[in-house]
Parts: C-alpha cells; sequence; structure tokens
C-alpha cells in the first residue's frame, strides 16, 4: 500500500514536470512569440520563406508547434505511466 | 449539369449518409446515449472531435476573416487550436479517468454540492444555447442560398436532421456521423485552395504558396505577402502582416479563446467515448492534427483570396469584373457604388456604405450594377464584399466546376451540422441526467432517463431555432466567441481548480463560477446593447473578457476556499485517484 502511495505521489509530480514544460513552451510559441514580442520577433528573427518570423508564428508557426507539442507530452507520458507500473495496453 | 442540380445531388448523398448512420448507430441505453457505449477508437473519435469543433463559423467565416483582417486574426487561429494543449495537458485525462459522463457529473461530485452541480448545469445550458443559436443560423444562411429558400425554412430542415440522428443516436449517432462529416469538410476546404495556390504562386501546397512568390501571368516572381503588403500601401489600409489591434486585446482574445476551448462541454465530453487515458491522450493527438489540417490551410487562402480580390477588381471597370464578381452581386454579398462616377472599380481604406447592401430592388445603375439604398459614407472605397463569401466562393474565383462548388456547400453544412450535434447531446444530458437523474427524480429508471434526454434535445432545438429564424440583434453573429467568453470564465478555472487543488471547496467554486460568468456576461451585454466601445475597461473588447472573467473566478474560488473548511477526505481520496492514469474502466453515469 505504501509502495504504491509513493508511486503516485511521485508519478503526479512526475506528470506536473511534463505538463509545467509543455505549457511554458506553449505560452512562449503563441503569447511570446507571435503577440508580445512579435516586433522584435519580425526584425531580428530570420524569415520564414517570405514571412516574416512573428508573423509566420502567429498564422501557422504555432500551430505545427501545437501539434508537436503534444505529441511530445502523449510520448512522455506514456513513459512515465510504465515507470511507475500505470502503463496500459491500446 | 447545372449548379443547381449538383448541390441538390451532393446535400442528398451526405444526408443519406448522415441519416444511415443514425439508424445503424441507435442508442440502446442510457451508457451508449451518453459515451457512445464507451469503446471509440481514438483515430476515430478524433475524427468526430475534429468536426464537432470546427464549427459553421471556422469552415465558412475564419478564411474570410483572415482575408480582411491579416495578421490580427491570428488570434482566432492560435485561440482555437492552442486550446487544445490545454484541454489535453490539464483536463480530459483526469475527468476521464474520473469516469462519468458529462461535466456537471464531475463538478457535482468533486464538490460534493447539489448547488455547485445546478450551477454547473446552468453555465452548460448557457454556453451550448449561446453556441447552438449561431449554428443553426448558419445551417439556415447556407440552405437559404443554395435552394433559394426564406432561411427560417432552412433552419428548419437543418434543425429536422439534426433532431433526427442526434436525439435518436444519441453520443453514438453523433459519433459515426462525425467522422462522415469531416471527411466532407476537410475535402471541400483542401481541394480548392490547392488549385487557387498551383494559379498564384505555382506551388501545389497552399501552406508553402503563403510564404512563397507570386507567380501568376508569368510576370517576374514578387513574394506574395511583400505584393500584399505593398499594395495595401497603395490602397492605403494596415499592412497585412501589420495589426491593427492592441498587444493587450490580442492577448486577451486569444487567452479567453485558449481557456474557453479547453472549458467548453461538447468537446469535453468527446473524450469521455473512448477506452483509456492513454487512448485518451492519443486520440487528442488525432483531434488536433485533423484540425490543424484546415487550420494551416485558412491563413493560405485568405491571403490568396485578399490577392485575388484586389488584383481582379481594382481599377477595373464593371465590364471588366469576372463573373463570380456579378453571380455573388446578384446574391447581394458583393456590392459597388460607383462614388466617383468614373466607371472604374475602386477598392480602399473603409467601408462603401453604411452597415450591410440594401439592394434597391433591381434597379441597375450606368454600367450594369445593382443599385444600393444605403447612406453612402465618405470613405474611398466603393466595394462591398460579405467575409462569408470568400470560403463558398473561392471555387468559383478560380474557375472550378461546379459539382467542387456543390461539395463546399455540402462541406459547410457538415459543419454546422456535426458541431449543432453535440452542443445538443450535451443540452439534452444537462437537463436529463444532471437535473432530472441527480436532483429532481433520482428513481428514475434507464427508460425514462432517455425518454427525458430526447424530449430535452427537443425542447432545446425548437428553442436555438427560433432564435436562429430572429437572432436578438447582431448578437448572433458574434456569439460563437462570446460562448468562449463564458465558457472561459466559468468552467475552465473550476475544472482547472478541481483537479489540481484538494483544499478548493465547494464554496469557492460556486460563488466563482457565479462571479466569473456573470461578470463576462454583464460586460459582453453591456457593450453590446448599451453602452459605446470607446469605454471598454483596459482596452478590452468583449470578445477578450472572458480572459478577465477567469481570473476573477481563479480569485474569488481561491480567496473564499481558504476562508471555509476544507473538503472532506473521501474527496481529497477522490481527487488523488483520478491523478492515476491507470484503471480507468468504462465511463459511467
Amino acid at each position: 500500500m505504501s509502495e504504491s502511495k509513493n508511486n503516485a505521489a511521485a508519478h503526479y509530480k512526475g506528470s506536473l514536470k511534463i505538463v509545467g514544460s509543455i505549457l511554458i513552451i506553449w505560452a512562449f510559441i503563441s503569447f511570446g512569440c507571435a503577440i508580445i514580442f512579435r516586433t522584435w520577433m519580425d526584425a531580428n528573427m530570420p524569415k520564414i520563406g517570405n514571412a516574416p518570423f512573428g508573423f509566420w508564428m502567429a498564422q501557422q508557426g504555432a500551430i505545427i508547434g501545437f501539434v508537436i507539442l503534444l505529441l511530445v507530452y502523449t510520448y512522455l507520458m506514456n513513459k512515465l505511466d510504465h515507470k511507475y507500473g500505470y502503463g496500459e495496453e491500446d | 449539369m447545372s449548379q443547381d442540380i449538383w448541390n441538390f445531388i451532393f446535400i442528398g448523398i451526405t444526408f443519406t449518409i448522415y441519416i444511415g448512420i443514425a439508424l445503424w448507430a441507435k442508442a440502446g441505453s442510457t451508457k451508449e446515449y451518453y459515451t457512445a457505449g464507451g469503446d471509440v477508437s481514438a483515430f476515430a473519435n478524433g475524427m468526430a472531435t475534429a468536426a464537432d469543433w470546427m464549427s459553421a463559423a471556422t469552415f465558412i467565416s475564419m478564411a474570410g476573416i483572415v482575408a480582411a483582417s491579416g495578421y490580427d486574426a491570428s488570434r482566432f487561429l492560435m485561440g482555437w487550436t492552442g486550446g487544445f494543449v490545454l484541454l489535453t495537458t490539464l483536463m480530459v485525462p483526469y475527468l476521464r479517468k474520473f469516469g462519468k459522463a458529462t461535466v456537471p457529473d464531475f463538478i457535482g461530485d468533486r464538490f460534493y454540492s447539489k448547488t455547485a452541480r445546478v450551477v454547473a448545469v446552468i453555465c452548460a445550458l448557457f454556453i451550448c444555447m449561446t453556441y447552438i443559436m449561431g449554428q443553426m443560423r448558419g445551417v439556415g444562411i447556407v440552405f437559404s442560398r443554395l435552394f433559394s429558400i426564406e432561411i427560417s425554412t432552412g433552419v428548419i430542415i437543418g434543425g429536422s436532421i439534426v433532431f433526427f440522428y442526434a436525439g435518436l443516436g444519441g453520443m453514438k449517432g453523433i459519433t459515426y456521423t462525425q467522422v462522415a462529416q469531416y471527411c466532407v469538410m476537410v475535402f471541400a476546404y483542401t481541394i480548392p485552395v490547392v488549385f487557387i495556390s498551383l494559379a498564384l504562386t505555382g506551388n501545389v501546397i497552399p501552406q508553402m504558396g503563403l510564404i512563397g512568390d507570386f507567380t501568376k501571368g508569368g510576370g517576374e516572381a514578387v513574394p506574395l505577402l511583400q505584393k500584399m503588403n505593398d499594395l495595401s500601401v497603395e490602397l492605403g489600409v494596415t499592412k497585412y502582416t501589420d495589426g491593427s489591434l492592441s498587444t493587450i486585446d490580442m492577448f486577451c482574445i486569444t487567452a479567453a479563446l485558449m481557456a474557453g476551448t479547453a472549458g467548453l462541454p461538447h468537446v469535453i465530453v468527446r473524450f469521455f467515448t473512448v477506452k483509456s487515458v492513454k487512448a485518451v491522450r492519443k486520440s487528442a493527438c488525432w483531434t488536433l492534427s485533423f484540425i490543424a489540417i484546415i487550420y494551416l490551410t485558412a491563413p493560405a487562402l485568405g491571403l490568396f483570396a485578399r490577392t485575388n480580390l484586389v488584383d481582379e477588381i481594382n481599377n477595373k471597370t464593371y465590364q471588366e469584373a469576372p463573373s463570380w464578381f456579378k453571380n455573388w452581386e446578384n446574391q447581394s454579398m458583393i456590392a459597388w457604388v460607383d462614388k466617383n462616377n468614373d466607371g472604374i472599380i475602386q477598392y480602399g481604406q473603409g467601408t462603401a456604405f453604411v452597415g450591410k447592401p440594401i439592394m434597391d430592388g433591381e434597379k441597375r445603375g450606368e454600367q450594369g450594377q445593382r443599385l444600393v439604398s444605403n447612406e453612402i459614407s465618405d470613405d474611398v472605397n466603393e466595394v462591398y464584399y460579405d467575409r462569408d463569401i470568400i470560403v463558398l466562393a473561392n471555387p468559383e474565383m478560380a474557375g472550378l466546376p461546379p459539382w467542387l462548388i456543390a461539395l463546399v456547400m455540402a462541406g459547410c453544412v457538415a459543419a454546422a451540422l456535426s458541431t449543432a450535434a453535440g452542443l445538443l447531446l450535451v443540452l439534452s444530458t444537462s437537463i436529463s441526467h444532471d437535473l432530472m437523474k441527480k436532483i429532481i427524480k433520482p428513481d428514475m429508471s434507464d427508460k425514462q432517463e432517455m425518454a427525458y434526454a430526447r424530449i430535452a434535445s427537443f425542447v432545446a432545438l425548437v428553442i436555438a431555432s427560433y432564435f436562429g429564424i430572429n437572432p436578438p440583434s447582431s448578437f448572433v453573429a458574434k456569439t460563437v466567441a462570446f460562448a468562449f467568453g463564458l465558457a472561459a470564465s466559468s468552467f475552465f478555472p473550476t475544472l482547472l481548480m478541481g483537479i489540481f487543488s484538494k483544499r478548493i471547496n465547494r464554496e469557492g467554486a460556486i460563488v466563482g463560477m457565479i462571479s466569473g460568468i456573470s461578470f463576462t456576461f454583464a460586460y459582453i451585454f453591456y457593450f453590446q446593447f448599451i453602452a459605446d466601445h470607446k469605454d471598454y475597461l483596459f482596452g478590452i473588447s468583449p470578445e477578450g473578457i472572458g480572459f478577465v472573467g477567469m481570473i476573477i473566478n481563479f480569485i474569488v474560488t481561491f480567496v473564499i476556499s481558504y476562508f471555509t473548511p476544507p473538503p472532506p477526505q473521501e474527496v481529497q481520496d477522490m481527487i488523488e485517484s483520478i491523478r492515476i492514469p491507470s484503471g480507468a474502466g468504462k465511463a459511467s453515469h
């Protein structure tokens, strides 16, 4: 019992770490690159094709980033589940 | 064959498919009605959620908004996709593990209170009703254009179809219909854009065309965005890649849309239909990928359409204007006012006239253009176009065959119907399950509960159709954005704190939800009907006020919880158990 309780606490801690890191990147690529620092990004970052960096992030880059973030999240969480013995078959 | 016949064929075929699926998937138990039996595959659920998610507003209006406002429209692009990251990482795995069929169920149990459950039911009804009205209006508009019938008749036809497969099949019927609807939508949306991209930029992939060169007419290749920016400067309008919204407003609207996405009950319940927490994550990846296909196409389509519009219309005589210009003029969606009487169309800063065009009967001007009876404005601009034609007219702009135009029409209808069905399910289960079964008549049988669900969905549709036919002023046009504000200020903070804090109690949650949603609603209502937009709080428009409402909810819930006793031990145990992903079992009720 106590071991499973420890596992649960460790798993929860691990998942908070994963979620936290994912959300920091999430906020950076959307609110950061595409809104708050956009003007700076437009001026100082390399263009994507013919599009200014901040504008491209706002229209396409952030969305591509979101999809990748979810894939990474799913991969990391499944690995974490297995590590603490909560893994499930499909 | 004429366009009308193609439209009939495509709408006919797709409707037959939807009804066929509904008959095949008729729900026999409340379990099937609420969660489709709980064993939908992650892939199918991903598609169904994507269709559920993308409403008539997304499908018809988004590209038009991008075309009209360039960078500013990114708030919708990012807001409506970014919310899925919040939804997936913070909400659905935990709610799925909790294992009950509705969102008010979770709130009722987590906050051990009937009052909390009732407040959640009211919030759900409020959000879904606001949202579904807009969808019914959308269905009506598409039908009225398709078959030249009254909008009200169109609303009633759409409503009957939705009732048939949502009311009869419940979640099971909806899930498989939405899979079919997604397929229709994605083909209808992307195929025409590929051809437009080829014509304008020589690039088969529209997403690459957006950042590519303009090569149409064999002239020198110029970067497409550069060309658009130069044209904008020439016309005296804001550059395409610059925004005109303030940073704070842009931030708040995007944040409200994201949090709203993560709090929308009809999206959350879709994830109760899969087998396990692991499947929830996988399904969410599929969902966002399917959504991204369309959301990455929209900005390309917006830019292409704007280029076409300026390029083919500005400084041309009315006789030279392309045929789609005149076709949509006949539909009252485009209008031209020759202000300087030079017979040449000028497109530029400002509006052509006040409000939407009111055509002066069939009267024609000197050049053959239709005359409007609106008050003419002082701006240089002579052209009015309804943003919603961008998607509807783009196959025509690209000179594509009539069957493809019919496909786009079918896609529009699919988008509106799929979302309306998902919302209807939440409405009916909130009433039958959370209100009737859990509060008013706990000794109801499974059969009675289903009967209530069907009656509730019928009543909800009648009300939604009424408002679809008689929209309360311009309110419906913006309702979708408002529904997000309401969801962001009520469900999102409450669910989030309910999952991640053991200390938050019922008193905090109830007062928090009420204060969040009433602040947001009051602000929207005030600026929609009473005050002028100059008095916005910190310059935040009603679209973005859900973000402030959300913060209010967080603070109120937090403060009140700490001055009142903590939740009982069994609730704290439950919170611990939902944090462990395995052993979820099937969602029950």
